[in-house]
């Protein structure tokens, strides 16, 4: 039997190096980590948990001082009853990863899923710092790459402690001892021990040096189609999100604010409001007003009854016409900050045999997660509580103590399960402002946004004026790929201190950067111009924006070399192995080149984002009306090791879905300051009715695990652009694709000579 | 204003504004949170409970138009035999995702089955397109209301 072998060293791990960590360094020995970063806790061992552990819990495990199980580092917590809690480093949001990380735990600690309660982390930084992204985020589909080797070691650790336990109690060998389902086992004697009755002797045993983890060919878990941990609790009412936190005594509050942008309040007149049943208090802050009520209802009534005049701002004229202009502007004569270069791409431009240039616009996109932002707060002399679902439990808990002006500690931030995260919940804005409420008050109170503010006052993925062009030599092949991105900075927008001027910004150039195709000679530069109001990531970050961009002009390339589209593709791919054994399996499946009627058509994209391959056809119908029909999605993907395969299929498929509706409806707009669309009556979401047959096939790979939960979202926009493209010869290159009206056909028959290379 | 209510099988009073919708007096006032709050404005289905068994969006029914009228909610929707149905189905075939908009589409899936037991998928489009689903599970959705109606 071979094992990974892996060292434990109980210091901190250098952050350079996890973020690297792989299936190779963690054979050579990577770092055992009981928590992400450093073990830092042995004193848990023998005298119960860190405060910190208090704010988790659902009331069947004493925490905190009061613990007096087994609790080796952050992620595992075993009761002298027995009970198996694991406390998930990352937070749900829909993605499974309370169900993956409970995989990789439970693999190696040999207990089955059905034996454990999976709770969210609270905010410790040094507990679950993701080796990644490093810090305690939950984002950018870094999860399961992060977690991979760490959560499994932590069982592992766990285990051989238990076992040591055990072998103790059992006058024993420790070697001849095993465990399965949560108890060890002496198969020589017959007899066995449950954890609960040996873990307070496990938590006084040494942490082992060697950490030998299983091999994927005794994988039982790992790799196999898993129920979700927490689907029982929403099938049936009784999951618990943020807005269903209840406190006693518990006030309701609603809230505006400023329609503009950086505009502040002027004058209240609350007489109305306040005369308003169940109205109980009008809270004012720099640039909003909330109303609190008994309940919801009255709260909104109040705040609709509220005379507010409001002092616009300097973004009082701000509209989708002018920003735009001034994207092109910067593009045309910014000051470009470079993000890659490769070869003599001037000269080899210069020297092409044709070229071929595109200009491709983007809009801001709003997240609209169907669960409207909210956080319920409650501050008192002593400190303060906060119940919200947060991608971002340590930051959200730094803002809160210091618009509370108390030290972070005092702040006790209960994380809850997320009605949809997509990048909204990476920012604590709201979180920030309801602390600047809660500070105003002096019992608890959840603040519930409307869907109007929480699509009015979101922060939005920024809009995109991208110049794209190549050069082509006699046979059509690019021999020069110059991308120059125009947008804000979302990481600049997201770090505390921003981001440098000058300063390229990693996530404007992710996937126009790294292409999976051979370009010899290649310019990928970004403007920057950051737009007056606030962005953060959406749903595929960088990818997203960049490979519509990409793949939607690689498809133009094709056409203007008169190949078809995957044949093009493969042949830049004679060095990536794994994009085009994707980019294969996706065309077979998806029958490409089988013929289809007149006003059909299919298209591809291709992508390596977040350390996985993901290919993608879209079959679409385009109307004599211009209506575009979805008859079908294939997509292959290969991203590693895949942990729960029935998870990867539906991100990939919700990821999909989620592409698509925003590139089929979604820009956010802005007239005289304001936001135009406000409900889901005018941001357009797509439905049941809407949604086509998706296909979803998983390549086996003996890769690191890349990442899962944005894969489909980038695929979705160029697939379908390039479907529409073939289906009526038109090239649309700004989105959203519903604003164009594609009654009009262009008669040259796109090529699509259709077969699947072998 | 004070209204006698049936609540899953269960009498209650509520003193509240007339105009109040059923959604905040079933979240804020009775404390059922498994019906959700998505839209306000019967766009999205998060709402969805049933009145005498018929699918309606809570954020837009005022508590004085209910009556006497059976409210069933999410926690109660499994006693149904439609609903059990549709609840196993939905953990068969893993549908969930963030979960959010799941109380919605199971009322009012569960209506569709016990007014068409047998749904086409033309069917399920019409009773279903209410109800958005940000997370994207409309496949599964859709897979699981057929698994429910031949269980
Ligand atoms: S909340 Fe009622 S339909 Fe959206
Ligand atoms: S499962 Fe998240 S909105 Fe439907």
């Amino acid at each position: 039997m071979t094992t990974e072998k892996t060292t434990p060293t109980f210091a901190l791990l250098d952050p350079v190096r996890s973020a690297a960590i792989s299936r190779r360094q963690a054979l050579t020995g990577g770092g055992m980590m009981l928590a992400f970063l450093a073990f830092g806790r042995r004193k848990a061992h023998a005298a119960g948990e860190e405060p910190s552990l208090r704010a988790i819990g659902d009331g069947t495990i004493d925490t905190g001082d009061a613990f007096r199980g087994f609790a080796p580092g952050g992620f595992i917590r075993i009761g002298t009853d027995g009970a198996i809690q694991i406390i998930a480093p990352n937070v749900e949001m829909g993605q499974g990863i309370y169900t993956a990380e409970a995989m990789l735990i439970a693999e190696e600690l040999e207990v089955g899923l059905d034996q454990v309660t999976v709770l969210a982390a609270p905010p410790n930084e040094e507990l679950y710092r993701q080796p990644i992204l490093q810090s305690q985020t939950t984002g950018g589909s870094t999860s399961i790459r992060g977690a991979f080797v760490p959560l499994r070691q932590a069982g592992a650790a766990a285990r051989m402690m238990l076992i040591k336990a055990a072998a103790e109690r059992l006058q024993v060998a420790a070697e001849t001892l095993r465990a399965e389902r949560g108890r060890v086992i002496d198969p020589a004697s017959g007899r066995s021990l449950a954890y609960g009755e040996i873990v307070e002797d496990a938590s006084r045993q040494p942490v082992p040096q060697d950490v030998p983890l299983k091999p994927k060919a005794e994988w039982r878990l790992i790799g196999t189609p898993a129920h979700r941990v927490e689907s029982g609790s929403k099938v049936n009412g009784t999951a618990v999100f943020g807005i269903d936190v209840k406190v006693d005594g518990m006030k309701v509050a609603t809230v505006m604010a400023s329609p503009t942008r950086g505009g502040t309040l002027k004058s209240v007149d609350d007489s109305q409001a306040r005369a308003v049943p169940g109205v109980v208090d009008v809270v004012r802050l720099e640039n909003a007003v909330a109303v609190v009520g008994d309940h919801y209802f009255a709260a909104l009534t109040g705040l609709k009854a509220l005379q507010v005049e409001w002092d616009p701002g300097e973004n009082a004229a701000l509209d989708t016409a002018t920003l735009f202009a001034d994207l092109k502007t910067a593009s045309e004569t910014g000051t470009p900050i470079l993000g890659r270069r490769e070869g003599d791409p001037e000269a080899a431009m210069a020297g092409a045999a044709r070229t071929v240039e595109a200009v491709y616009e983007l809009p801001f996109l709003a997240h609209a997660a169907l669960e409207p932002i909210n956080t319920t707060i409650h501050v008192t002399d002593e400190g303060c509580d906060i119940w919200v679902g947060t991608q971002v439990p340590t930051a959200a808990q730094k803002v809160a103590a210091a618009r509370l002006g108390m030290a972070p500690e005092k702040v006790r931030l209960h994380n809850h399960l997320l009605g949809g995260g997509f990048g909204r919940r990476l920012v604590a804005d709201s979180i920030e402002q309801a602390a600047l409420i809660g500070k105003q008050l002096r019992y608890p109170v959840k603040i519930v946004w409307s869907r109007e503010e929480d699509i009015t006052q979101d922060l939005y993925r920024p809009a995109y004026y991208d110049r794209i062009s190549a050069g082509l030599d006699e046979a059509g092949r690019p021999v020069a790929f110059m991308d120059r991105i125009t947008g804000g900075s979302v990481l600049g927008a997201y770090l505390p201190d921003g981001l440098p001027e000058g300063t390229i910004d990693s996530d404007a150039i992710e996937g126009a950067a790294d292409t999976p195709y051979a370009f010899p000679n290649l310019l990928v530069d970004w403007v920057r111009k950051d737009p007056p109001l606030p962005v953060t990531w959406w749903r595929g970050v960088g990818p997203t924006h960049n490979v519509f961009v990409v793949e939607s002009f690689m498809d133009e390339l094709a056409a203007a070399a008169g190949e078809d589209p995957v044949d093009y593709r493969m042949a830049l791919l004679k060095e990536k192995p794994r994009a085009a054994a994707a980019l294969r399996l996706a065309a077979t499946r998806a029958n490409w080149g089988e013929s289809l009627p007149p006003g059909t058509g299919r298209g591809v994209s291709l992508h390596g984002a977040f350390g996985s391959f993901v290919a993608a056809v879209v079959e679409v119908a385009v109307g004599d009306d211009g209506a575009i029909r979805l008859n079908r999605v294939v997509a292959a993907v290969d991203c590693g090791h895949v942990i729960n395969p029935d998870t990867v299929k539906a991100q990939v498929e919700g990821g999909l879905i989620f592409g698509l509706s925003a590139a089929l409806y979604n820009g956010i707009s802005f007239q005289n300051g304001a936001v135009e669309q406000t409900n889901f009556d005018t941001y357009t979401q797509m439905r049941i009715n809407e949604t086509p047959p998706i296909e979803v096939h998983l390549i086996e790979s003996e890769e690191d695990p890349g990442g899962i939960g944005e894969t489909g979202t980038v695929s979705a926009a160029p697939a379908l652009v390039n479907a529409v493209f073939a289906a009526t010869g038109r090239r649309i290159r700004k989105l959203p694709l519903g604003e164009v009206d594609l009654t009009e056909r262009d008669t040259r028959a796109p090529v699509t000579r259709g077969k699947v290379p072998a | 204003m004070k209204f006698d209510l049936k609540i899953n099988g269960t009498a209650r009073q509520v003193d509240v504004p007339e105009d109040m919708p059923l959604l905040w007096v079933l979240r804020d006032v009775v404390g059922l949170t498994g019906t959700k709050f998505g839209c306000g404005i019967a766009q999205c289905g998060a709402c969805t409970v049933h009145l005498d068994g018929e699918a309606i969006r809570s954020c837009v029914t005022p508590i004085g138009t209910v009556g006497s009228a059976e409210i069933t909610t999410i926690e109660a929707v499994g006693g149904s035999p439609e609903g059990e149905k549709i609840q196993n189905a939905w953990l068969d075939l893993e549908v969930v995702q963030c979960g959010y908009c799941q109380s919605g589409q199971i009322m009012q899936a569960t209506a569709l089955l016990r007014a068409t037991p047998k749904p086409t998928d033309a069917d399920i489009d019409d009773a279903m397109a209410g109800n958005i689903c940000r997370c994207g599970t409309y496949p599964r959705i859709r897979a699981a209301i057929k698994s429910a109606a031949e269980a």
